[in-house]
């Protein structure tokens, strides 16, 4: 009992992970109606930057408030500024072109900004630097956790909320879901859609940001190559959720995750030792495929009629 | 009168056009070996392996406009066929004319298997579904050394059977008028012919009504099925057609490299396959054609000459020749979509 | 329709061009300019890619002979020889390494130093054989290498069978471990080695508590470390790369998993120790040959190496070195570079290398096959003791 209830909470801090990754997906697709292949990416850089910011701060005595605080929003203003040209020079000369012109785009920006990385930062695996003191904490006294591993589970929870309370109950929000239902009526009725969409950009990047710092001091471990699994993983989970639906990446994130771990965990047994954890990502793609079969549009997604 | 004359005249034309083609492809492998040098010979080769498979998924995504992220599967299928029929694996030897059929149609049925829980599904889920089902493949490929070994893991499959016609093996070496002719020739000419072979049977398709009823559902599904078209049917169709030409190619690029191992069919290359497509010309034979060409022979230019042109200019190498390749091939993406959103060859641009 | 026209003639005309360019691929020579014979060394390994490092090690190795014996002018059948080196990148994949086999082939060289992973070597190796060129791997260890039955294919470093059973040897004997869980990366170096570990294992009475799996693309093992945690064993082996081991190391002890820790010769570097950090006290791992200053020309080769290339040496640079050595005092016993010629001599060779006595058994392995063993301590790699010299 106590490994099942660990092997929850390892899924819930790898789903948390997918979760944060998959809100960034989710936006875009919502809005523009492409799959951003380049997030995963941005994730990476995040974490680049991230590392090479806490490396130069290092020279100096800095309290560590001040470091965390440099830290992050330096990740997060390059990345946005990042998302913002990625968005303005690849993706607007796009908006009416064929449906998967984008999407090759978004594989193009994707292999570009990995191979600048490599070339920036080389093709090693760097030990991501520990700023404060990671603890364990034990729940209930059987499972554990640590410092980091909560704030993610936290983060992204927050993030959830915040979102949805954003997208559903401001006026911004009202903007960004009129652009994403129609963005020629929206912009009749007067609605700046380059800055929506452009918004959706960055803060679909600053949470990349702060995804790729939270995963690096998680794992301990940052390289050039770390965002591209991730990335389809995140798609994965925005796609199992329901595409296009905040909570539904959430959802579809901490699934992925439980589905992940509980699957590595226990596959032996299910399966009478047939399989082993070498099967663990075939069980993930089968759950989603059964999902989409009895719901095409993903747990929470919405029906889409079909027009008759 | 003139409708008498005009077509023997075009008859004439064509007759001799397809005789000046025939005898430079014939030619084409001397050429290249002597003025490049034998290792271009072989990346020519594989060229046309990717030719055929840009072919295959050009009927998916292309002519039925279905997205498949998950299209090296179907080439893993047939690669593996090839391998476990004809290797000392389970020491089984099957001639290349048994085996040529048992992928194709072991790699049709898996596409008819990854495109049966599919039919519902809107284009961008479809696309994870299919890239689901390409990491599927590999992992079961990657495993399945235990309980049973069958494709011995990891590790791959080594000493694959050559093509053999009788009892002349692809692989042997002989000599005509003084030209040495290896097994790199002989893979070349099966692999034109099986180019042509597939190029006529996508243009007879392209023009049947199975082809117009792709090109229905690509452009508007619910008003295809109202016109009484079976989506099912066809879209299944589409899905086991691209797979048999995948299979296919599996197989020649089996037993032309004599080993497998699960690494040559990640992801990316179903992304490459696929941008190959898309690039070229979507939904365009020649211009398919165009972008495998492109894709697998100019990053391998940019291999050879990076170093030296930038020694010859800068003295030292700045940027290593794979960061290169791959940036400007990042870059050759999103530059050819934005100017040519159809693609670098397309009937719809003018 | 007419910037049509011109686009595709800009762009055919950019296309014939580029061919061009790369038939200025320079052909190779027969002669120097002195009037020597120029003899062809192939190396192939991942001169780019993630163990870039550890390929250039190599070619480092290589080139270091080579300059060493066109110092002591060389003659072959009456010629006077000079050496070169030709090498190509095999970036580590498989889907490459035929490719740049090729092209070493039509460089005409005389013998191959390589590859580097297993993974490469075995598929380039049936290209090398079917031209009749003898390939020595510096660091191949895969058994199948030199299952193939090539009688021109050697490797001059202890293979996979060996350091597999050395490792369990290990592991039942000096660390008393009975219930072992064993986890592998699922590529063919980490299964091969996993493989002939467990095998080993149970021959020697222990008991596999489970074996577990990972691949080289994953960060996050808590799940099937949570699963061994049930388990109670008394120790992990691991068989795969540093990038992965060091933060497994970490998540084991968030986890709170106090048990030993075993794992092979990808994650005996300075890497891992990195990436582990505290977490890497008291691991045990393994190392094909022996250390450095334990090698009969170890010290004196490290600095002449340093001096040469102003770095370092990796892990492989000295058995490329024996490896290319091996290769000329075969031509040199023969007295000629062709390879049918010089082909026996080599595989009855005994050669005093810096890193050992070097002979081939009919398989073309190495004869000595020492494997050493090593424990972190006090973030540093400590050298235990060396075991099966068979």
């Amino acid at each position: 009992m106590d490994i099942f209830f660990q092997q929850i909470i390892n899924g819930l801090v790898i789903g948390s992970v997918y979760a944060l990754v998959a809100l960034g997906y989710t936006m875009v697709y919502g809005i523009l109606g492409i799959i951003n292949f380049a997030h995963g990416e941005v994730v990476m850089i995040g974490a680049m930057i991230a590392l090479s910011i806490i490396l130069f701060l290092f020279q100096f005595d800095i309290p560590i408030y001040l470091s965390l605080a440099l830290v992050f929003f330096g990740a997060i203003i390059f990345c946005s500024l990042l998302a913002f040209c990625i968005e303005k020079v690849a993706y607007k000369p796009l908006r009416n072109a064929p449906r998967l012109a984008p999407l090759i785009t978004a594989i193009g920006v994707s292999i570009l900004l990995q191979n600048i990385a490599m070339l920036i930062w080389g093709r090693q695996y760097y030990s991501f630097p520990q700023i404060f003191n990671n603890d364990t904490y034990q729940i209930f006294g059987i499972a554990n956790i640590t410092t980091i591993q909560i704030i993610i589970i936290l983060i992204s929870l927050v993030t959830m909320f915040f979102l949805f309370y954003f997208i559903n109950k401001t006026q911004y929000g009202m903007a960004m879901r009129a652009t994403s239902e129609d963005k020629n009526a929206a912009k009749l009725m007067g609605i700046e859609i380059n800055n929506v969409i452009s918004i959706t950009f960055i803060v679909g990047a600053s949470l990349a940001a702060v995804a790729g710092i939270l995963i690096a001091a998680n794992y301990g471990i940052a390289h050039y190559s770390m965002g591209f699994m991730l990335g389809l993983k995140a798609f994965t989970a925005a796609v199992l959720g329901g595409i296009g639906n905040i909570v539904g990446a959430v959802i579809g994130g901490l699934l992925l995750g439980l589905i992940e771990s509980l699957g590595a965990g226990y596959i032996e047994k299910l399966t009478f030792g047939f399989m082993g954890s070498n099967y663990q990502d075939v069980i993930a793609f089968l759950v989603l495929v059964l999902v989409l079969v009895i719901k095409p549009n993903g747990l929470v997604g919405e029906k889409s009629s079909t027009k008759v | 009168m003139i409708s008498k004359i005009l077509p023997f005249h075009k008859k004439l034309k064509f007759i001799h056009g397809l005789f000046l083609v025939i005898i430079a492809l014939t030619l084409l492998p001397f050429v290249i070996e002597e003025s490049f040098g034998r290792s271009w010979l072989r990346i020519f080769d594989y060229t046309l392996i990717y030719v055929l498979l840009a072919l295959g998924l050009n009927i998916v995504v292309g002519f039925a406009g279905l997205l498949d992220l998950g299209y090296i599967a179907f080439f893993a299928v047939g690669a593996y066929s090839w391998a476990i029929l004809a290797s000392p694996q389970f020491d089984i030897h099957l001639s290349f004319l048994v085996i040529l059929p048992i992928s194709f149609f072991i790699a049709g049925f898996f596409g008819v298997l990854l495109g049966a829980p599919t039919l519902r599904l809107r284009g961008d889920y479809l696309a994870i579904v299919t890239l689901g089902f390409g990491e599927i493949i590999r992992i079961f490929l990657n495993n399945l050394d235990h309980p049973v070994n069958v494709t011995n893991g990891p590790v791959g499959i080594n000493m694959i059977d050559p093509v053999m016609i009788g009892t002349f093996s692809f692989n042997n070496k002989i000599v005509i008028f003084g030209i040495q002719l290896t097994n790199l020739h002989f893979y070349y000419y099966l692999l034109v012919i099986c180019v042509i072979l597939v190029i006529i049977i996508c243009q007879r398709l392209e023009n049947s009504s199975i082809g117009r009823a792709w090109v229905a559902i690509r452009e508007d599904e619910v008003a295809a099925e109202a016109m009484g078209i079976n989506t099912r049917n066809v879209k299944l169709l589409a899905f086991a057609m691209g797979a048999s030409f995948g299979g296919v190619s599996g197989a020649i690029f089996s037993s032309f490299q004599g080993f497998v191992s699960p690494e040559s069919f990640i992801l990316i290359e179903s992304i490459m396959v696929l941008c190959m497509v898309v690039l070229g010309g979507m939904g365009h034979i020649y211009g398919v054609v165009l972008g495998a060409f492109i894709l697998v022979i100019l990053p391998e230019i940019i291999r050879s000459v990076a170093a030296p042109i930038q020694e010859s200019i800068f003295g030292v190498v700045l940027i290593d020749p794979e960061s290169l390749r791959m940036i400007l091939f990042g870059l050759a993406l999103i530059l050819v979509m934005l100017y040519r959103p159809t693609g670098l060859w397309n009937k719809k641009n003018v | 329709m007419k910037t049509n026209c011109k686009n595709n003639l800009f762009f055919f005309l950019c296309l014939v061009s580029s061919f061009f360019i790369a038939s200025c691929d320079s052909n190779n020579s027969q002669f120097d300019s002195e009037g020597r014979k120029i003899v062809y060394i192939g190396h192939a390994g991942p001169l780019t890619g993630p163990i870039a490092h550890l390929g250039k090690d190599n070619e480092n190795g290589v080139k270091l002979a080579i300059q060493e014996a066109n110092d002591k002018n060389i003659s072959l059948d009456g010629e006077t020889i000079v050496f070169k080196v030709v090498s190509v990148d095999d970036e580590g994949k498989e889907s490459k390494t035929t490719l740049v086999a090729q092209k070493l082939v039509d460089s005409e060289v005389s013998g191959v130093i390589g590859h580097l992973n297993s993974g490469t070597t075995i598929p380039a190796s049936k290209i090398y054989h079917d031209e009749g060129i003898p390939q020595i791997s510096p660091s191949a260890t895969n058994v199948n290498y030199t299952n193939q039955g090539f009688p021109g294919a050697f490797r001059v470093m202890a293979n996979d069978k060996q350091q597999g059973s050395a490792l369990a040897n290990f592991a039942i004997n000096d660390i008393n471990a009975s219930k072992i869980a064993v986890i592998d990366d699922r590529t063919a170096y980490g299964k091969g080695l996993a493989d002939i570990f467990e095998d080993t294992v149970q021959s020697l009475g222990g008991i596999i508590s489970t074996r577990e799996f990972t691949d080289v693309t994953k960060s996050d093992f808590t799940a099937i470390l949570t699963k061994i945690k049930g388990l109670n064993v008394d120790l992990i082996f691991y068989a795969g790369m540093d990038v992965q081991g060091g933060p497994m190391l970490k998540q084991l002890d968030n986890l709170g998993l106090n048990v030993n820790f075993l794992t092979g010769d990808g994650c005996q570097t300075l890497q891992f120790i990195e990436l582990a950090g505290k977490s890497s006290q008291g691991v045990y791992a393994s190392s094909p040959g022996v250390p450095l200053d334990k090698m009969p020309g170890g010290i004196a080769f490290n600095l002449k190496y340093e001096q040469t290339f102003n770095q370092s040496i990796q892990i492989y640079g000295p058995y490329a070195y024996d490896a290319t050595n091996t290769l000329i005092d075969a031509m040199i016993k023969a007295n000629s570079y062709l390879p049918e010629k010089y082909l026996p001599f080599l595989k009855n060779i005994q050669f005093k290398g810096v890193t050992g006595d070097i002979s081939f058994d009919a398989k073309g392995d190495i004869n000595r096959g020492s494997i050493s063993m090593y424990q972190v301590k006090n973030s540093k790699w400590e050298y235990l003791k060396t075991l099966g010299d068979n």
